[in-house]
């Protein structure tokens, strides 16, 4: 038993904090997140020359085959450096979910593209009720075709092929066919584009089996915890840096302990965070009994953390902290973001009820 | 990353686990609810019983009685008492901090001396560290020693001593060159309590017991082969112990916490809030989720910590973290199941109403120490702030 970071992960970690850092640093997120879709054809190539979208595929569809733990630690470092467009959306929410209910034909057509760097996928499973669970989803297939509309749909106006969560199905289309509409929905961050996406009669595949929907979702929202929690390192590194060279009373303002006991706040919320996400990953790469539970506790914890985190980092840059100059307010949006995708404390809680409650005895922990 | 065990641990598991299913005392419900002493009693000859069978101190070396597992073995065993809701094993400083620091920093006879007994719970230990005038800065204590031929004679006087009133042998910080900066010119000493001029009196607590104790010491003569460490360097020796107070101890409270979890889970199914059981209730299940959330998350940041542990064989500062979770995650989890046993959970035990003969009413108060004792969290947050965050200092 060992909860540290292997060598090979260490190595993997490293690697992707250096791409990141060299090929989108801050300078090229606020490029990107100025243009209408936030997608950098460059850079999507070199993040699959990285093995990055095919980095959990199986190599048979020209995958990488690394496991949960290793997709987390990859996002870490994406959110770290707030990396725009449609990875997540791509790799962790539609390519999970396609690898969790996709049959092996299916698989191959969708996710060898994915790892190729040829295509972009994503995931619209919102609806105007906007709720989480896919039992609520209204839209439904008649006769091989879809029509209805989805909401929330991250980077819709660049993938290929759009997963959809329907009421009696789980189903993909293609993002090309002239039967459906996609209008942006402006919000809070500017880096990962949102939009509306209206189907008019168009012709849908049928995924293997929805049963694998729920840990295909458990996938996708570890990756975003993964995601978050790089964020949160950022902001605390970002504001710590400041504390030591920001002086006021003739002090550095980390030297006030009002100060001082946020940081070390942040801290305490970064590293828990850090602990229930790399739990969960590796429940969910094990299939452990408490993944779906451990999945929810990490999502719960950093919805929360990554809010508080951006909010104290804030506040310890002061004026600054409130510029558009400033990078914290960058994340500030993606953490918000973040929050309510794939569900927000309120809703992890409510499921960690129903898991842990309703199932009767609390179920075992760990070992 | 690989949190699966191995053969190795998955064979000290089993065993463990087959040996607390049949060994777990069944009366130790009703033992939980009993006066202070009888409680402790029972704490004792069980934790006789565990090391009897081998597995008190599991992570301790073998020559000093312990089982000479790994740290992480040591993890697995208190996922396995929580597992088993076993009760905790009595001599919680000598098997936390006591001993931990005698294994760093005491001699070959020393260690052979006292180890073993601290793991029989033969003799119970006790912290003498902070003083009327030194707490939170433990470096200015007052408690002096003058050697005198072969022994150091003590005077002074120690206040908050956990287990004082049925500790055998007490850890204590006594200064020791008053010329020194007073950080140099302390000294560690393990002390006999029934040491001529030992006087030992109960301390009240805010819970109505009294689990502390103010401790005397007027020309106590302590051996000089009782010094652990080097004179004069005793402040070392100290933050040994107490990176060991914040960092690693809080891995036993898991069987606490969970015990108490499963039971106001349990509890909430029978108790009414609008209508329907608690367990039902929105805002209850959004609380009692919360709580359950980060009693796990508790658990796997200390597992965390002990592989960092495992690498580097000392817990580092970052420990700290390991403390504030622990201490005001008690808090919040008492404050919950006060609002859900609601005008109930105020009862104390002789009130024939009171739910769990008032361990309810007793668990919140007591929470209440949970963030001063150990070093308050302002402390945890200002070592955060200065050793791992490398902000300056800010006192
Ligand atoms: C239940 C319980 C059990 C205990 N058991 C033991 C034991 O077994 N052995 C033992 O030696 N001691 C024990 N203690 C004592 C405990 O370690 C001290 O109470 C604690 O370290 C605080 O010291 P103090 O009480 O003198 O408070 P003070 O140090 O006077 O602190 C008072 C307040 O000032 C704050 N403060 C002080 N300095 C700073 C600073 N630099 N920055 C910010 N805030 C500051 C503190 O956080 C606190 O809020 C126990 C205490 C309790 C409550």
């Amino acid at each position: 038993m060992q909860f540290g970071l292997s060598e090979s992960q260490e190595i993997l970690k490293d690697s992707a904090r250096k791409f990141f850092a060299g090929e989108c640093p801050v300078s090229e997120v606020r490029r990107l997140m100025e243009t209408e879709t936030a997608y950098d054809p460059d850079l999507w190539r070199k993040l699959a020359e990285q093995g990055y979208t095919g980095i959990i595929f199986p190599e048979e569809y020209g995958g990488v085959g690394l496991g949960k733990v290793e997709l987390i630690l990859m996002m870490e470092e994406a959110g770290r450096a707030l990396l725009p467009g449609p990875l997540f959306s791509t790799v962790a929410l539609a390519g999970a979910v396609l690898d969790a209910v996709g049959t092996a034909e299916q698989k191959r057509k969708y996710l060898t593209p994915i790892c190729r760097g040829e295509a972009r996928s994503t995931l619209a499973m919102l609806e105007a009720a906007a709720s989480w669970d896919p039992k609520d989803a209204q839209i439904e297939v008649l006769n091989g075709k879809l029509t209805g509309e989805k909401l929330f749909v991250p980077d819709a106006l660049v993938a290929d092929a759009i997963v959809v969560v329907a009421r009696n199905g789980v189903f993909v289309v293609d993002a090309k066919d002239s039967g459906i509409k996609t209008a942006a929905m402006p919000a809070m961050d500017l880096t990962r584009k949102l939009y509306s996406v209206r189907f008019d009669s168009v012709p849908v595949e049928k995924l293997g089996n929805a049963d694998g929907l729920a840990k295909g979702l458990d996938v996708a929202t570890a990756a975003l915890v993964g995601e978050m929690v790089g964020g949160m390192q950022r902001t605390l590194d970002t504001t710590v840096e400041y504390a030591k060279t920001r002086k006021q009373f003739g002090k550095p303002i980390g030297a006030f302990q009002a100060v001082q006991h946020q940081c070390a706040d942040m801290y305490l919320e970064t590293e828990s965070s850090r602990s229930a996400v790399y739990y969960a990953a590796w429940a969910l790469q094990e299939n452990a009994p408490d993944a779906a539970v451990a999945v929810s506790i990490a999502k719960m914890y950093a919805s929360d953390a990554c809010r508080t985190v951006g909010n104290r980092g804030i506040q310890i840059h002061g004026g600054m902290g409130f510029t558009w100059e400033n990078d914290l307010h960058l994340y500030y949006r993606r953490a918000k973001a973040s929050e309510t995708a794939l569900g927000d404390a309120t809703f992890h809680r409510e499921r960690i009820a129903r898991l842990v409650i309703d199932a009767g005895a609390a179920v075992a922990q760990g070992a | 990353m690989d949190l699966s065990l191995t053969a190795e641990e998955l064979r000290f598991r089993d065993e463990l686990r087959a040996w607390l299913e049949a060994n777990v005392p069944e009366d130790w419900e009703q033992v939980r609810e009993e006066a202070l002493q009888d409680r402790f009693a029972f704490l004792r000859s069980w934790q006789r019983k565990l090391y009897d069978a081998g597995w008190a101190g599991a992570s301790w070396p073998k020559e000093y009685g312990g089982r000479g597992a790994s740290p992480m073995q040591q993890v697995i065993f208190w996922q396995e008492m929580a597992r088993a809701a076993a009760p905790p094993m009595a001599n919680a400083l000598g098997l936390g901090l006591i001993g931990p620091t005698i294994i760093a920093f005491g001699t070959e006879a020393q260690k052979m001396r006292y180890l073993p007994k601290i793991l029989s719970a033969e003799e119970i230990w006790c912290q003498g560290f902070s003083e009327p005038n030194a707490g939170s800065d433990l470096a200015s204590l007052q408690a002096e020693a003058r050697l005198d031929a072969d022994h150091y004679i003590v005077n002074g006087q120690k206040v908050w001593t956990s287990y004082g009133w049925v500790a055998d042998w007490c850890e204590l910080v006594v200064r020791t060159d008053p010329n020194m900066p007073k950080h140099k010119g302390l000294t560690v000493l393990l002390v006999d309590m029934k040491t001529p001029g030992v006087v030992i009196r109960p301390l009240r607590q805010m819970t109505g017991e009294a689990e502390f104790n103010e401790v005397f010491f007027r020309d106590v003569r302590v051996p000089v082969e009782n010094v652990v460490g080097k004179v004069n360097q005793g402040w070392d020796v100290a933050i040994g112990t107490l990176m060991h107070e914040r960092g690693t101890f809080g891995a036993g409270l898991q069987i606490l916490y969970k015990r108490n979890m499963d039971r106001l889970i349990e509890l909430s199914r029978g108790i009414q809030r609008n209508a329907r059981p608690a367990s039902q209730d929105p805002i209850a299940r959004q609380r009692l989720a919360q709580c359950y959330a980060e009693i796990e998350i508790m658990r796997l940041n200390q597992m965390r910590a002990f592989s960092r542990l495992s690498a580097t064989g000392v817990p580092g500062p970052e420990g700290s973290i390991q403390k504030i979770f622990w201490s005001e995650l008690n808090q919040r989890f008492q404050q919950v199941a006060q609002e859900l046993l609601g005008p109930y959970g105020q009862l104390v035990g002789r009130d024939g109403h009171a739910i769990d003969k008032g361990v309810w009413s007793y668990g919140y108060l007591r929470a209440r120490g949970n963030t001063i004792e150990a070093g308050t969290s302002e402390i945890q947050r200002n070592i955060i702030g200065h050793f791992v965050l490398g902000l300056p200092r800010s006192y």
